[in-house]
């Protein structure tokens, strides 16, 4: 879960780091007043969950209140990679010495975070660790051990940094690891950090993210941040349709029936697991099909949430028929799901033999589940028929239904 | 053979009497399995289908031989029941739990690995060798699992629970059985990857073929592509990947909690690139594993 630069720098602010005065405009006013607050040159920042702010224009320099006034005007309605800011950070402007980077994050092959630090900042870090290794220290942690600063004065140190900007900018990496392994993130990054002309250095520009897992240990920390709960901070905003789906899901503790996402297609997708979800609708697209949504049953949902799932992907607008699908099931009940899926087809005034084009769910349970299927006129298939046939028969059945 | 678990493993269930756990105790138990107890802190004196429950798992480890446990307790008390398995001794951990935070994940790992245990999961099924044994919710219910895993000559690891079971389901269908097939968890950061449960398959003379499922997200296909061509592996192995359509979606997670493409190496494309210059097939669908399978096996003669 991706914070706001201004969420991330709060985060910083707990642990110490050194961060330039600022305050977060609403409106052009409050821009102007807080530029006067701060009394010297400011700069800009549109806050959005993307980076490409610099290029997209959304960022700008004022050496007066009035000017910061007008830069916001400018700002606020620049959409960065399809983000629109609802605020824009206001900080004081800082003569720059040189940028450094440091940044925290999971190395999955390794299994530990890893302090990745550079005395070339400002750009993209992958890019300086290509074209100048030299320049880019790369050092494990443990998660077991206590931390100590030693690891971050030998990433600091790795880059050839050393007399008093090694002593200066240990305790920053340190604060970076402290702040990532306190909080459960799964970045902290500081880039670029400055040395100004004085010799102070300045956090500028920071990102973090946060582990979904880990919202509800941090949910007070959250609070006083001002990420609210229902706050997804994905790759777009969810739809009113994923609301409401995320709200069959929460309905009722027992199982999934959930992870709902929103395409434009005209097949309904009543699916799982996890892994199955995302081979069947692979599978739907392969045979032509247009999913109208992603979803993701498993656990042993009870008849009622398979029943309200079924009843959310009928009432979007151009589903034609669903698909019942499902990888063969080890915990799920075919019968169970079988029965919520048939009400959920009553219960929204369709009858569940024309709208079910295909139930595909071999497993636990399921000589009951096709005696119920069978009851209602269901077409269902048996494991002998794999995912991808199954997929095929229910883009067939719309095509040859001639609406789409 | 088989590789983790035979016949003869002798297993706990750290937090036995949960909903969950008392449905795959009797599971593991028709399958066959050698369970010697069951740990749930105050229940000590029960029983659970005739498995006796205690306080602590050195109630059980002072008196019998465990090779292994299977952790079924809620996320935020799984990582301290982890650590009490691995300083009593066990050395084999299947943590079927999910959502457990990633740096709690690491914690698991790094101890099992200063005390030479091994963790599979977390977010997984477990582990089964069909016509031995199970350890974990795989294949459901004893006569469900009997129908979709039959003994056999491939090696299954698979990133989904569910697809475990497709996967060696039409394995069985087409006549090839299964040596081990481990479900090794969704979550970004777990106990045994794909290269590192291989030298385990190598070694295993019963094992002439490998099966993966794999998805987008993380570093593990690259991993194992990089063991394959290091090692000179004997073993063939056939791939299938998953979620092709979330690489025009970078940022979305779908899935599992490491299913997420967050830059060019989490896309199925540079996967599935990566994959087929280490010399893996991959297939475009489930139902040509088998034949890709053969295939290969046909070549390797």
């Amino acid at each position: 879960m991706r914070f706001y630069e201004h969420e991330s720098k709060a985060l910083f602010a707990r642990q110490g780091l050194p961060l330039g005065k600022s305050g977060l405009a609403r409106s052009g006013d409050e821009a102007r007043r807080i530029a006067a607050e701060i009394g010297a040159p400011v700069v800009l920042k549109s806050q959005v969950l993307s980076g490409g702010r610099m290029k997209a224009g959304a960022v700008k320099f004022a050496d007066t209140p009035d000017a910061a006034a007008k830069a916001f005007d400018a700002i606020l309605p620049i959409v960065v990679n399809g983000q629109r800011a609802e605020s824009v950070l206001v900080e004081e402007k800082s003569p720059i010495a040189q940028e450094y980077y440091v940044g925290v994050t999971w190395d999955g092959r390794r299994k530990r975070p890893v302090l990745i630090f550079s005395d070339m900042g400002g750009i993209d870090i992958e890019e300086v660790a290509e074209q100048h290794p030299d320049h880019v220290s790369k050092t494990h942690v443990s998660t077991l051990l206590p931390f100590t600063p030693r690891l971050a004065k030998e990433a600091v140190g790795a880059t050839g940094v050393t007399g008093p900007e090694l002593n200066r900018l240990t305790p920053i990496a340190a604060a970076l690891v402290e702040v990532f392994l306190r909080y459960d993130l799964t970045l902290a990054e500081i880039n670029p950090l400055a040395r100004l002309d004085d010799g102070r250095f300045v956090v500028l520009d920071g990102h973090v993210d946060m582990e979904a897992e880990a919202r509800e240990i941090h949910r007070k920390l959250l609070e006083e941040i001002g990420i609210r709960p229902e706050e997804t901070r994905q790759a777009r905003p969810p739809t009113d349709f994923e609301i409401r789906g995320a709200q069959v899901d929460a309905a009722d503790h027992r199982g999934v029936a959930g992870n709902v996402v929103e395409f434009d297609g005209n097949l309904g997708l009543v699916i799982g697991a996890g892994g199955g979800s995302l081979t069947l609708f692979d599978a739907v697209r392969q045979q032509g099909g247009r999913p109208a949504n992603y979803c993701e049953i498993g656990g042993n949902p009870s008849v009622q949430k398979a029943c309200e799932l079924t009843k959310l992907v009928l009432s979007k607008p151009g589903v034609e028929k669903i698909a019942v699908m499902m990888n063969v099931v080890s915990n799920t009940r075919v019968d169970i799901v079988a029965r919520g899926v048939v009400k959920g087809c009553v219960e929204s005034g369709r009858d569940p033999a024309e709208t079910i084009a295909i139930f595909r769910i071999p497993g636990s349970w399921e000589d009951e589940g096709f005696k119920i299927l069978k009851k209602y006129g269901v077409e269902y298939c048996d494991r002998s028929v794999s995912m991808y046939e199954a997929a095929g028969k229910a883009v067939a059945k719309l095509s040859a239904g001639g609406t789409t | 053979m088989s590789i983790l678990i035979t016949k003869d493993t002798t297993f706990i269930v750290q937090g036995i009497t949960g909903r969950e756990a008392v449905s795959l105790t009797r599971e593991n138990l028709a399958y066959g399995a050698k369970i010697v107890g069951g740990v749930t802190p105050g229940r000590a004196g029960r029983d659970v289908y005739g498995v006796p429950v205690h306080d602590c798992v050195r109630d059980i480890t002072a008196k019998t031989r465990v090779d292994g446990s299977v952790v079924c307790v809620p996320p935020r008390f799984t990582r301290d029941a982890v650590f009490e398995a691995i300083e009593n001794g066990v050395r084999l951990i299947v943590v079927v739990t999910e959502r457990i935070p990633r740096r709690e994940v690491a914690q698991m790992v790094e101890l099992a690995n200063l005390r030479g245990a091994r963790i599979i999961g977390p977010n997984c099924l477990g582990i089964i060798s069909p016509g031995e044994a199970k350890m974990g919710g795989i294949g459901g219910p004893a006569e469900d699992t009997r129908k979709a895993y039959a003994k056999g000559p491939v090696g299954v690891m698979s990133r989904s629970g569910g697809m475990t079971t497709e996967i060696a389901n039409t394995l069985t269908a087409a006549g090839l059985g299964q040596s081990t097939a481990v479900s090794i968890g969704g979550d970004a950061i777990i106990g045994s990857t794909y290269a590192e449960l291989m030298p385990l398959y190598e070694a295993d003379p019963e094992t002439k073929a490998i099966a993966i499922y794999s998805e987008p997200g993380g570093r593990m296909e690259a991993e194992l592509a990089e063991w394959v061509a290091e090692h000179r592996s004997r073993l063939p192995i056939v791939a299938f990947m998953a979620g092709r359509f979330m690489d025009e979606m970078p940022g979305m997670r779908f899935g599992h909690a490491g299913t997420i493409v967050e830059g060019k190496a989490d896309t199925t494309t540079d996967k599935i690139e990566r994959l087929r210059n280490a010399g893996i097939s991959v297939a475009e669908r489930i139902e040509e594993i088998p034949d890709l399978i053969r295939q290969r096996l046909a070549e390797a003669v």
